[in-house]
């Protein structure tokens, strides 16, 4: 079962996969450019001390999203 | 933190970029590749030179140059800013993408991460649309290993047609493999890149345009990336392009025909600009995917449990903010209790010298105002500059480019978005913050790494708020004389990191109280959106970084020290010994300013010597030093003990001291960081406003704490 979720909704320790990217302009751009395409694993690897952002592996590599910015990423748990 | 030469003195102000050949056989390699993959590492150890380094993405933000020699052939290697992609996105990627198409280059190294591959390959692919002269070299097979992650290079050269060379940039010997394969490149060895299989409405697209583009720029370019970029053309590029090729090359009949007609069919196929833009980038991503998947074995999680329990310890909500304020702490008390012994050591030898020089003046019966002017005035300062400032530097610097090295900065930008956010700003503004305690100067030209215009310039105009190089010094000085007692020990020195912690603090608070100021109102905006890499921790070089940021260092303070402080000490000797009536021109000048500065705590001389200090902040207190010197009372200072009995017998107490260091965090930028911000906004009305508000600033704070403090005695 796969409930679509966006970014945010995933903790810490949780992976989830793409299904698809709201963003527009030069931050989809830049979501593209880390390997963000569809279907693409992610994990949460962690928060801030503020909790905003969070950091997410992406590719092998981790990439800290803000909170405003995930919420254009849609994913689904697996 | 770049502080050299190339990175806060002419260079740093002019951007573009010369090939200066040696010889005409030279041939020139673009080193290409992800940001913070150690590519400058790479073109260090091939060019024996010393560009900095560090564990960040973005440091590298301009071309830089050197010269490499092999058996065979010789090369110019040019550094070009780290880029995830050639799309040209930012200024970076602009730059990038540029020099590869239209600089000239003869082959291109993409300097890629072992441990990261899949997504550095991305800009493998799209670099080898471009040229097919490219080696790929996977830097940091060392951490790959460690990590469990195989790669097989031969299957990887076989994928994609190019030579490709694992290597561990920080040993030099592991190169010799990539400079042997320059050298059969130059020598004419051939490579088959493979070219990416776009979808197939977009591959119609290209095989309709590309005979014309190919009948237009022949050879010269490649026809088949320009009719790709040509879908969705951007106007840089037409215009780089045009220039490149010295006529109007995309305002041809058939080929703008052709373009319109392939455009109005993609669009049938609801293909627009944005979806053109995700097909092409997915392809690639899709191509670096099955190519990893032929050529990359992990034997184990990429973000190793490691990493994971140092970013737990690092980032997490109850630990993160007050490790870092331990280790500024910590890395601040290490300096002061360091730099003490040393810098005595130092006062006294070039004191020592300044005796001798002045017996040989008399020896040599020279007229006694040469001897002022030059032992007294030119060479007093300088021995001033080098005793006080460079201590502290040599100890400070090689401390932090460790933590940097490490990786932990880009863990202090995300432990740091949170409250950037709230002053709609960039995390990433805390790295530049980081940068600006080297120099503000290369503070500034490090705010490139944010994408954003509006956020960069509130990131340049704040960024003086971090005390420099220069500014440091006096800090500690000041801190040391009148706020920890002459008493000295353990205990006096962890007093005095706690305290410089503090100024540091109040640096910090200024700089997001204005950053929310300016976004409120001149600069106002949402935050935009913010993308960070956290790479991995990564040992430090231990030793490469000791001896070369003091090398750098010093180097650099002493050449600054000598181009600056040198002819302000004569000046200041100059006004001290000519009069004009009753007083010399320097008791005119203090005299004029000092009601104002009085209001602010201070006194004439301390402010005229932050205002001789323009050129450079490490003079402001050898000059206070020569006023007062030069008002009578000659005596020799050996020691921050008889350097405190001067400023007490001019009247210094604790408030004129706390007014000095609130002053000194708190007022305008020096020449160089004015003149960077002119060239980095390419505005004098941003310049004039960064000037203005450190200095309001300043003065209102000055004010407000001396009648504090008045109020209180």
């Amino acid at each position: 079962m796969s409930q679509q979720l966006c970014l945010n909704d995933i903790c810490p320790g949780q992976h989830a996969r793409v299904c698809a990217l709201c963003a527009e302009g030069a931050m989809r751009r830049r979501l593209l450019d880390i390997g963000l395409i569809e279907n693409t694993e992610v994990t949460c690897v962690g928060r801030s001390p503020g909790g905003d952002p969070a950091a997410f592996l992406i590719r092998g590599a981790v990439i800290a999203l803000r909170r405003a910015d995930c919420k254009k990423i849609l994913v689904c748990r697996q | 933190m770049g502080l050299t030469n190339r990175s806060v003195g002419a260079h740093a102000v002019d951007t573009g970029l010369v090939i200066e050949k040696q010889t005409r056989e030279d041939r020139v390699i673009a080193l290409a590749g992800n940001p913070n993959v150690g590519k400058s590492t790479v073109f260090n150890a091939l060019t024996g030179m010393n560009q900095h380094t560090g564990n960040w993405p973005g440091k590298t933000v301009s071309n830089a140059q050197g010269y490499c020699r092999t058996k065979r052939h010789s090369y110019v290697m040019v550094d070009i800013p780290g880029t995830y992609s050639l799309m040209a996105h930012s200024a970076e990627e602009e730059v990038a993408r540029n020099f590869l198409c239209f600089g000239g280059a003869d082959a291109v190294v993409v300097v890629c991460d072992a441990t990261c591959l899949e997504r550095n390959l991305n800009l493998v692919l799209q670099t080898l649309e471009i040229t097919p002269n490219v080696v790929v070299c996977v830097n940091l097979m060392d951490e790959a290993r460690r990590k469990r992650i195989r790669i097989d290079l031969g299957a990887l050269s076989r994928r994609l047609g190019v030579p490709v060379i694992g290597v561990i940039a920080r040993k030099k010997k592991s190169l010799s493999a990539l400079t042997e394969t320059l050298d059969r490149l130059s020598d004419g060895a051939q490579t088959r890149p493979a070219a990416v299989r776009y979808p197939e409405p977009v591959e119609q697209a290209i095989a309709t345009v590309e005979p014309l583009v190919r009948a237009r720029v022949g050879e010269r370019l490649p026809s088949r990336w320009l009719s790709l970029q040509l879908l969705d053309p951007d106007e840089t590029l037409l215009s780089e392009a045009d220039r490149f090729l010295g006529c109007a090359f995309s305002e041809d009949a058939a080929l703008e025909h052709a373009l319109a007609s392939v455009r109005e069919s993609l669009l049938r196929q609801g293909i627009d600009s944005e979806r053109l833009k995700d097909m092409i980038v997915s392809a690639l991503v899709g191509e670096a995917e099955s190519v990893c998947t032929a050529a990359v074995r992990r034997e184990r999680e990429t973000y190793g449990a490691f990493d994971q329990r140092l970013d737990r310890l690092l980032t997490s909500r109850a630990t993160g903010y007050p490790i870092m304020l331990l280790l500024l702490a910590f890395i601040l008390w290490l300096t002061i209790t360091g730099a003490n012994y040393p810098s005595q050591l130092l006062s006294d030898a070039l004191f020592w010298v300044q005796g001798r020089l002045t017996e040989l003046f008399h020896a040599l019966g020279a007229p006694e105002w040469l001897h002022g002017a030059l032992v007294l005035g030119v060479y007093r300062v300088l021995a001033w500059v080098v005793s006080v400032m460079l201590p502290p530097m040599a100890i400070f610097f090689p401390l932090f480019t460790l933590l940097e090295d490490a990786g932990y900065l880009p863990r202090v930008a995300y432990n740091l978005d949170k409250p950037f956010q709230r002053c709609c700003a960039c995390g990433k503004q805390a790295l530049t913050m980081c940068m600006g305690f080297g120099c503000n100067a290369a503070g500034v030209v490090g705010c490139r790494i944010i994408d954003s215009e509006r956020e960069r310039l509130l990131a340049i105009l704040t960024n003086c708020f971090v005390p420099c190089n220069g500014r440091f010094p006096t800090l500690i000085a000041l801190l040391t004389m009148f706020f920890v007692g002459a008493a000295g020990g353990a205990a006096a020195s962890l007093w005095s990191a706690l305290l410089l912690t503090g100024v540091i603090l109040l640096g910090v608070l200024v700089t997001f109280g204005v950053t929310r100021l300016l976004s409120k109102t001149v600069l106002k905006g949402v935050p935009s959106s913010f993308t960070l890499e956290l790479p991995p921790y990564r040992r430090p070089q231990v030793g490469s970084v000791i001896v070369r940021s003091i090398l750098d260092r010093t180097l650099f303070v002493l050449g600054r020290a000598a181009a600056v402080a040198a002819p302000a000490g004569l000046i200041i000797w100059l006004l001290a010994n000519v009069t004009a009536g009753e007083a010399n021109l320097l008791d005119h000048c203090a005299a004029f300013l000092d009601p104002f500065a009085r209001l602010m705590g201070l006194d004439g001389v301390i402010l005229l010597a932050f205002i001789l200090g323009f050129p450079a902040n490490e003079i402001v207190i050898p000059l206070i030093i020569m006023t007062y010197l030069s008002q009578g009372s000659l005596l020799e200072l050996g020691s921050l003990a008889e350097l405190r009995a001067l400023f007490v017998e001019h009247g210094w107490t604790w408030v004129t001291a706390g007014s000095a260091m609130l002053f000194t965090l708190l007022h305008w930028p020096c020449s160089t960081t004015v003149l960077t911000i002119r060239k980095e906004t390419g505005s004098w009305k941003w310049t004039a406003l960064a000037v203005a508000i450190p200095t309001v600033l300043g003065v209102c704070a000055c004010m407000l704490f001396n009648a504090a403090a008045h109020l209180l005695t």
